[in-house]
């Protein structure tokens, strides 16, 4: 891609972003190339990153590891649901998953927990994602049935319309009582205690460090 | 071994003959101890290996010859090994299936050689030598082991002086130690056991009966006695068998499984052989592992069993809970019974039993280690059967026990030191003096629906991942952590564990999650005790380095709450937990707050309060006041005393006002300019912050600069202000307080008086609580120095509360209330109302108070009462005993009392008739043994009073034989001028006897004298030229009797 292209496309992109400055942004554009690897595009053929690579990034970078979770962020990611994720894609679920408000968040993550996208979260579709989350204890006959028991308590706590399953209403607001519930289902955000470095430490003209992400120790794509 | 051995290993029943050891645990670990023992014997003690037994040890074995090999001679069917002793005979010799064995050399060689038979071989062999160390030693030396000072064994060696002697000596005290040992391991073991006894069985069983019969939802089929009859010591096993300590058989037919025969003994449950079809009879023989009681035993026994029993758990428990009672009642009658047989050595309660041993070997069998095992087994077994039930070891045995009483524990403390490491973590608890009796939940109460949904969030804590703890943590939050029920159900069901743990691990939601539950249980004194002593501290001392500001808040607020009792605020210190606070209240300071924080993250402001608050707590102890200035605390506090938030000001001023009381807080106070903003915050609407801010000035306004500086930055006004407002107690005690402090000074009197503070002051005399009446009467005592002021109280109405409150109890209330009053008798006026209601008489009845401080007071006071009292003389001589008193109190060791009795000493003798009384109460002889002091102060009133006396028969002369004018002389070179006047006078009237001027002259009083002349002060010239005068006069009569 030429240096001219490049930054045309760095700039509608930085337009349509609220959360990443231009160099960002740019950044963000070098690593998705890197990513996808040398493919020169063609008329027809999407660039992106697949389902496989997509999940890469997330177990290697932010230490994802629920297979389902991670197949529900790509479905996330990939707005357009052709099996790819985009350079806009790219962009613009990065920017809710770094750096989106609790109101974007709030909407990823109900988007992710809703498994079969009908808008709510269903008991069997909490029973699917819970069902990992317990050790199986020796002395009970039945192992779904503390699973079933965990599905109960969580709809008691957000559940507000008593309906037996979770609309984003009843999910935004049990969040807002309580933030903890966020990623009630599982982790599909990264973890505050890993903060992966995606933007190369130049130093910046602007001056506007804090905007970057935090240069702690961690992976670096 | 030999005491190890008679005692502690379990020997079978079933014979007279050569008895067998059971198959226990505990056996075969005392079995398996001694041959570690033997086995290294022949490589860490060669020389006494060699050593030849006084008898061999002789048993069966059933080790083949052609096992041994080199060092040996073998034939067909015997052994001989090639050492032997002085007379040529083998060390080892074996004749299938005999041995004969006489050396540990031997034996250990034997054991290497038997390898995995190892166990049976020994275990033959005690069998077969029952006293092995008198095999061993000889008879005289088996004694030994009975006296166990080291002296007489030093008086043996010396005694016979040969080496085989000596070596003997070393084997008998290796074996000792061994001996020692054992006991040591068997009773870890036995430690271990649990002891039932009828009641427990039969409750038990009772219980299980109820929930039993046909249905899916019961836990048994049925269970039964054998036996219908029941003797009268609860037991149902024949007589015969109760010896071995059976209680009772039961026939027990779960859902699952065949019908099981279950012995129930003393030592726990066990499957017996069963009942045999013909006759009825028993098999009374073990045929499976001992289980410490049934339910443990069924829950193994039957799947279906288990399952049901944890449905019916709900209903269960409370009973489970009487039936905990019931155990530890027995337990402490045994427990009582081991305290008279517990002397000092835990040897001697062995002993001790082992003549019970002697007499009913049969029925007593093995009580002595029973007997061990009532006292420190006794806190496991709630936390055993607690347990239990949750099927989880969360491994708090010690600690959830009821503490054991500092008797108790002293007790089995002395008796054995290894048994104290067991205890010993409760008994240190008792040292705590401000934290509650733990209590445990009523034996019966029955628990509320919360305690089981609890037990349950806390099982998906335990055995969740991040997710479900996150869940679960947020569910428990729904509960009201706020009431006693929850907290403590939580604790009980292992939850703070469990939470603490979370605290370590690297899961920020699921920390946040678990400091959110633990800062409000830890609002609960048990709750804060026992997050100290799992060690939570430390963990949340740690987090306050964590990047995230809403951990580090949590984890703030958490310590603030645990941080109000002694221990955990030196916990907290230890931790550098201090420095670490302080480094919060800077998030605040650079107020940039980054524009986009992260999700789970508060603001810096918060985490500054939240920091505060946990300093506030631990500011209560000194040495962290001190952590705290050290770790520049101060010029943060002050900073942050600028801001406007009420709830940031509050621990902020909380802090100050603590630390306040140090004087190297007070100074920093000053040089950091927080007057000005606690002045400030004076004018704030919260009444908590208020009260806090005028406590810091009360702890402040001690120095008179601060004082000033509340002045001038407007405070008094405010002060004043809110002495109107009455309802809130603790405010007004801290607004009278800082009132008190403030009028010590002039100039801020003088503004009280302008914003009428006094007369309110007045009005608070009546009907409040102490702590008010203290600062207000305090406040009065210092307006009332000035003579508007007096005017002002007596118009008020202020003289009758006031003396009415001379009848008091609070000595601090007394000093004060003495002082206002003496300050009021300064005005004629008022003194005649003090009078008119016997108050004169209240304040010398306060002469007798213990307190010196009151006694002072009240005689200070007194002074103004006799100078401005119509008929003071007659008044004083009414009170009946009062001089006798007043001169008695000349004794007093106390330089203030000394002082303040010397001037009411001096006003007393104003009048003629007293002084004639106190002289002859022997005035003059005490105050001529005060005169050698340095206290100007004391000097000076010593002068006044000597001066006064003066005026009475002989008393001049009789201060000079007791050497009263010498030391005065001396007072000539104080620097305190009110002293000068005061001596001079006293010398004045002294040089009227010509002894005092020889005195006077010789100790170099007219020079002292002459410069005193020359003093501005009137009086002081007159006095000294008086004296000077009396001096010379006396010089010249006796020139002059000499020339003539």
């Amino acid at each position: 891609m030429n240096r001219k292209k490049l930054q045309k496309l760095t700039d509608t992109l930085t337009k349509n972003c609220k959360h990443f400055n231009k160099f960002e942004v740019n950044c963000l554009i070098n690593l998705f190339y890197n990513l996808v690897g040398e493919v020169t595009e063609r008329q027809g053929i999407t660039i992106g990153l697949d389902r496989n690579a997509f999940r890469n990034i997330l177990h290697m970078t932010f230490g994802m590891t629920d297979d389902m979770i991670m197949d529900r962020v790509f479905r996330g990611f990939d707005k357009d649901n052709d099996g790819y994720v985009n350079i806009s894609e790219w962009i613009y679920g990065l920017s809710v998953f770094l750096r989106g408000t609790l109101e974007e968040k709030m909407k990823y993550c109900f988007e992710v927990f809703d498994l079969n996208g009908d808008g709510f979260i269903s008991k069997e579709e909490m029973f699917h994602m819970l069902k990992n989350s317990l050790l199986k204890q020796p002395s009970e006959e039945d192992p779904d049935e503390g699973i079933k028991d965990l599905v109960e308590i969580t709809l008691k706590k957000m559940d507000h319309d008593h309906d037996g399953k979770l609309s984003f209403t009843d999910y935004e607001q049990a969040v807002r009582e309580e933030t903890l519930l966020l990623e009630a289902f599982g982790p599909c955000l990264p973890d505050p205690k890993n903060h992966p470095q995606l933007f190369h430490s130049h130093p910046r003209a602007d001056g506007n460090s804090h905007l970057v992400w935090p240069r702690k120790d961690g992976n670096c794509i | 071994m030999g005491v190890a051995l008679t005692r502690s290993v379990q020997w079978s029943a079933a014979g007279y003959g050569t008895r067998t050891l059971e198959i226990t645990p505990l056996n075969e670990a005392i079995l398996k101890e001694i041959i570690v023992f033997v086995a290294s014997f022949i490589y860490k003690h060669p020389q006494e290996a060699k050593y030849v037994f006084v008898e061999p040890l002789e048993w069966k074995t059933n080790l083949d010859p052609s096992a041994f090999e080199s060092g040996y001679v073998v034939s067909e069917t015997t052994v001989k090994s090639e050492e032997v002793d002085k007379d040529g005979q083998p060390l080892l010799s074996v004749s299938v299936p005999h041995i004969r064995v006489r050396s540990f050399g031997q034996l250990s060689r034997l054991l290497l050689t038997a390898k995995d038979m190892k166990l049976k071989e020994a275990q033959a062999c005690i069998e077969a030598n029952r006293d092995p160390v008198t095999k061993i030693l000889g008879l005289d030396y088996n004694t030994m082991k009975e006296d166990t000072s080291v002296v007489n064994i030093l008086d043996k060696i010396t005694k016979d002086e040969d080496p085989e002697s000596e070596i003997k000596m070393k084997l008998g005290m290796l074996l000792k130690q061994l001996d020692l040992h054992l006991l040591n391991h068997s009773l870890k073991h036995i430690s271990l056991e649990i002891r039932l006894n009828p009641t427990i069985v039969k409750n038990d069983i009772e219980l299980l009966k109820h929930f039993s019969g046909n249905g899916e939802q019961t836990v048994l089929e049925s269970i039964d006695y054998t036996s219908d009859y029941e003797f009268s010591n609860g037991c149902r096993a024949p007589p015969w068998r109760q010896i071995h300590g059976e209680i009772c058989y039961v026939l027990v037919k779960p859902h699952d499984v065949e019908t099981l025969c279950i012995t129930c003994s003393a030592e726990g449950v066990f499957l017996n052989g069963g009942k045999t079809d013909d006759e009825g009879e028993i098999n009374y023989e073990r045929k499976s592992e001992i289980y410490k009681d049934l339910v443990t035993f069924l829950k193994e026994r039957s799947a279906k069993f288990s399952e049901n029993m944890s449905k019916q758990e709900v209903r269960f428990s409370g009973e489970w809970k009487k039936r905990e009672a019931l155990k530890e009642a027995p337990k402490k009658e045994e427990a009582a019974a081991l305290q008279k047989a517990l002397p000092a050595s835990g040897k001697s309660v062995l002993e001790k039993n082992y003549i019970n041993l002697g007499k009913s070997q049969m029925t007593k069998r093995l009580q002595p280690s029973l007997n061990w095992k009532a006292t420190f087994d006794f806190k496991e077994h709630k936390s055993l059967l607690r347990d239990t039930q949750e099927e989880k070891h969360g491994g708090r045995l010690e600690r959830s026990g009821p503490p054991v009483s500092p008797r108790r524990s002293q007790l089995v403390r002395k008796s054995a030191e290894k048994i104290e490491e067991i205890i010993s973590e409760s008994s240190s608890e008792s040292e705590e003096d401000e934290e509650p009796p733990d209590h445990y939940q009523e034996a019966n109460a029955g628990l509320p629906s919360e305690y089981w949904q609890i037990q349950k969030l806390v099982k998906y804590l335990k055995g969740g991942n991040q997710t479900a703890t996150v869940i679960a943590l947020c569910s428990m939050q729904d509960f009201n952590l706020a009431q006693e029920t929850c907290q403590l159900a939580i604790r009980d069901v292992g939850g703070l564990e469990v939470l603490i743990n979370l605290l370590d691990t690297d899961e920020v939601k699921c920390k946040i999650g678990s400091l959110k539950i633990l800062k409000e249980i830890s609002h609960n004194p048990q709750i804060r005790r026992n997050i100290v002593d799992l060690g939570g501290l430390p963990i949340m001392v740690n987090i306050l380095d964590s990047p995230h500001k809403s951990l580090k808040c949590l984890a703030a607020e958490t310590i603030a709450n645990v941080a109000k009792f002694r221990r955990a605020r030196r916990a907290v210190r230890r931790h550098g937990g201090i420095t670490k606070l302080v480094a919060l209240l800077d998030c605040a300071q650079n107020s940039g707050e980054p524009a986009q924080s992260s999700l789970y993250d508060a603001r810096d402001v918060e985490v500054a309060r939240c920091g505060a608050l946990a300093l506030w707590s631990c500011s209560k102890s000194y040495e962290n006041k001190e952590a705290i200035r050290k770790a520049g605390g101060i010029p943060l506090l002050a900073g942050l005393l600028k801001t406007s938030h009420e709830n940031m000001l509050i621990p902020v001023v909380g802090t100050l006002q603590e630390c306040a009381s140090e004087e190297s807080y007070r100074t920093a106070i000053k040089a950091e300019r927080i007057i000005e903003n606690l002045v400030k915050n004076l004018n704030s609407e919260n009444e908590q912050l208020q009260e806090h801010c005028a406590m810091a000035i009360y702890q402040c306004a001690e120095d008179k600069e601060t004082r000033d500086l509340v002045r001038l930055h407007g405070g008094l006004k405010p002060l004043a202000s809110l002495l109107n407002n009455t309802d809130n107690k603790e405010r007004l005690a801290a607004v009278t307080g800082a009132i008190w402090k403030c009028s010590i000074s002039k100039e801020n009197v003088t503004k009280f008086r302008e914003y009428k503070a006094i007369e309110t002051l007045v009005g608070l005399l009546t009907d409040q609580p102490e702590e008010v009446l203290v600062n207000v009467v305090g406040a009065l005592g210092e307006c009332c120095q000035e003579y508007e002021n007096r005017v002002l109280v007596r118009k008020c109405g202020g003289i009758q509360p006031l003396v009415n409150l001379l009848i008091g109890i609070n000595q601090t209330l007394l000093v004060n209330v003495t002082k206002a009053v003496g300050a009021c008798a300064l005005e004629p006026e008022s003194m005649m109302i003090i009078d008119r209601l016997d108050g004169v008489r209240l304040l010398w009845s306060l002469l007798k108070n213990p307190h010196p401080d009151v006694k002072a007071s009240a005689a200070w006071a007194l002074c103004p009462c006799i100078q401005n009292a119509k008929d003071a003389g007659e008044m004083v001589r009414s009170f009946v005993g009062g001089l006798e008193l007043v001169v008695n109190l000349l004794r007093s060791d106390n330089k203030e009392v000394l002082a303040s009795v010397c001037a009411a000493i001096t006003n007393i003798a104003k009048d003629q008739e007293n002084l004639a009384v106190i002289t002859d109460h022997g005035v003059v002889p005490l105050l001529s043994k005060l005169a050698n002091t340095n206290n100007d102060k004391l000097r000076r009133h010593l002068a006044e009073a000597i001066s006064r006396c003066c005026m009475w028969g002989r008393n001049r002369a009789a201060f000079g034989e007791y050497k009263a004018v010498a030391p005065l002389v001396r007072y000539l070179k104080s620097n305190d001028t009110s002293v000068h006047q005061a001596t001079a006078q006293a010398l004045y009237q002294l040089s009227e006897d010509a002894d005092n001027c020889i005195i006077m002259h010789e100790n170099g009083a007219v020079k002292l004298l002459l410069d005193m002349v020359g003093s501005p002060d009137q009086d002081l010239q007159e006095a000294a030229a008086g004296c000077i005068y009396n001096i010379r006069k006396l010089a010249l009569a006796t020139e002059k009797a000499r020339y003539t």
